[in-house]
């Protein structure tokens, strides 16, 4: 396995354990910063695929996407953040609500 | 002369992005004259789309290179009869809500809506203009959190939940999202639509591709089982906002879906199990939406269940456009733009008939019917759409959903639909019910402005009025340049 294919793998690993952390954790910090895992897994399938070959220079489209991904990450996660915040500050707890359908 | 060639080379598609953008900014500058600035902009999009809509009339489907950078090194802009439906519902409904928004919010909200409001419609534009994958990863994300932004606006501890559970889903769906794009771009080396529709071939990485990115649009959509965020969401938001949220921000990821769905993986995959999927999952969503809004005792929460309902007949076009592509394709366009106004209209009389009681209890409504005749009026209009009575734009796009299921023979999805449909009627005809009858408690109501209940009243009238339009819209969605395998102009 060449390393660009090993990291890309990792990427998706990463994806995966972000998806899991999202779903089973309740606090919303943990909810952030399972979202913020799987967003670095697929910067890292980008980053790790844009090496086609050995012999070849990396593709730069994906690096430029990954940085256009990373400015999204970021302000999403401020707005995440934040609301965390206020939901904290109005019912007392950092987590969601568990049965809204009424 | 010289004027109208002019005007015809009038970079129309750029406006549609750079206009509102450049209404967000001056909405933040000069709060004093936010409402001004904000109907100037919300008017300058309904005449740039006629100008866009001209330009394709004359000269077919549109393109623009931004910055002169051509594909697949540049961003492209593209526009063709499919986006130019999805920019005039944009600028059509938006231009009503932007009218009922001058007098629902009070100037304190009115600072943070309009802002994020113009935001939105960049993003909304943006969207429907774009020609790669990745851009239109970008302008989901930035719909997508301007979306979360409005719907926390009031502040109250409903709507920082709902705001919360949906900023969480749409992040989710926006990386699988991203995930299938990276997997498309390593195999296909490029990210712009007709470039990777000219080489897409079926392997693994593809199917990985279209079940990363089905999934992350699905989510968006709120397809059923995957409509959970939507009605805290919903319903939580300022009445506005809400319609919105649901006429026009989950349209563009269902846009999205059709799109990809038919420029790229239909014709290399096998496509029939997920679209005999997907079209279970819209039975089950119509079935499940209907139910849960009959449930329901709030009024907004109702009508969101009811856009999850509706949001399931979208998605019954993929197992009927096998053999009858173009009806399923024409019924689902028409369900898109009579959803889009039906739903608007029924946010904003609910926001009416809220403003005016102080409260959303069904039961509670009150005598709305001589008290707000405009906006009981808008609310059944609307619920005509909604059930697909004849003559409304709800009415011909089942017509042509139901026509494409008898010819095919799938008779499940026939009694699918006209189950769902029986259930819309009772759902509203359940709350036009209760707007007849005075409540067992009285209430100290508040007078509602016209300003508020004309826009509803002309978005209801417009669903109506659709169902009269058939020949004009449908010619329309035909502007196109690529024909696909199953007949259908894309």
């Amino acid at each position: 396995m060449n390393p660009a294919n090993f990291y890309a793998l990792i990427g998706i690993g990463l994806f995966s354990v972000g998806l899991l952390g999202l779903i089973i954790n309740s606090h919303l910090l943990k909810k952030i910063l399972a979202i913020n895992i799987m967003g670095s897994g697929v910067f890292l399938v980008l980053v790790a695929l844009a090496k086609r070959a050995e012999n070849l220079p990396a593709d730069p489209v994906p690096h430029a996407m990954v940085i256009t991904g990373i400015v999204v990450a970021v302000s999403a996660t401020a707005l995440a953040l934040s609301l965390m915040l206020r939901v904290a500050s109005e019912t007392g707890h950092a987590t969601l609500p568990d049965e809204v359908e009424k | 002369m010289a004027i109208q060639d002019a005007l015809l080379a009038f970079p129309w598609a750029v406006a549609l992005i750079f206009l509102p953008l450049a209404g967000a900014l001056s909405c933040f500058l000069f709060p004093r004259i936010i409402r001004t600035l904000g109907l100037i902009t919300s008017f300058s999009i309904v005449v740039s789309v006629v100008g866009l809509g001209w330009q394709l009339l004359e000269q077919g489907s549109y393109r623009h290179t931004i910055g002169g950078w051509s594909p697949p090194l540049g961003i492209e802009l593209y526009a063709d009869g499919l986006s130019l439906l999805m920019l005039a519902t944009t600028a059509l409904v938006g231009f009503a809500i932007s009218i009922y928004s001058t007098a629902y919010f009070k100037p304190t909200l009115a600072v943070k809506f309009w802002p994020i409001w113009m935001c939105l419609l960049a993003a909304l534009n943006a969207l429907f203009l774009s020609a790669d994958i990745f851009n239109l990863y970008v302008t989901l994300e930035l719909l997508g959190l301007s979306a979360v932004a409005l719907t926390a606006l009031t502040g109250s501890k409903e709507a920082f939940s709902g705001a919360m559970r949906y900023l969480l889903a749409t992040l989710l769906a926006s990386l699988a999202y991203l995930l299938g794009v990276a997997l498309l771009y390593h195999n296909f080396g490029s990210v712009d639509i007709s470039l990777l529709a000219a080489q897409i071939q079926a392997s693994p990485a593809v199917w990985a591709a279209l079940g990363l990115m089905a999934a992350g649009l699905a989510l968006k959509t709120a397809l059923f089982p995957l409509h959970f965020w939507l009605p805290p969401a919903h319903s939580s938001a300022p009445a506005p906002v809400s319609a919105l949220l649901s006429a026009l921000v989950i349209k563009a990821s269902f846009y999205i879906f059709l799109r990809l769905w038919f420029t790229l993986f239909e014709p290399v995959v096998d496509s029939e199990t997920i679209s005999t999927l997907l079209g279970l999952l819209g039975c089950a969503a119509i079935l499940w939406g209907s139910i849960q809004a009959l449930r329901q005792t709030r009024l907004k929460l109702l009508i969101a269940y009811s856009t999850v309902a509706q949001v399931g007949y979208l998605f019954l076009v993929f197992p009927l456009s096998a053999s009858m592509g173009s009806v399923a394709w024409n019924a689902v366009a028409y369900l898109i733009i009579s959803h889009a106004l039906a739903k608007s209209a029924m946010f904003l009389s609910a926001g009416n008939m809220i403003s005016f009681g102080g409260h959303d209890r069904i039961a509670d409504l009150d005598r709305v019917v001589q008290r707000l005749p405009l906006t009981a009026a808008a609310f059944a209009l609307a619920g005509v759409s909604i059930m697909g009575i004849p003559p409304s734009g709800g009415f011909i796009g089942k017509w042509l959903l139901l026509e494409a299921a008898v010819t095919q023979g799938q008779w499940y999805l026939v009694a699918v639909m006209i189950i769902g449909g029986l259930l819309a009627a009772a759902y509203i005809f359940k709350v036009i019910g209760y707007t007849f009858s005075p409540a067992k408690v009285m209430h100290e109501a508040q007078s509602v402005s016209a300003t508020m209940q004309w826009p509803a009243l002309l978005l209801a009238i417009g669903a109506i009025l659709l169902g009269l339009l058939y020949v004009p819209v449908l010619s329309m969605l035909s502007i196109s340049d690529v024909v696909i395998a199953s007949g259908v102009g894309l």
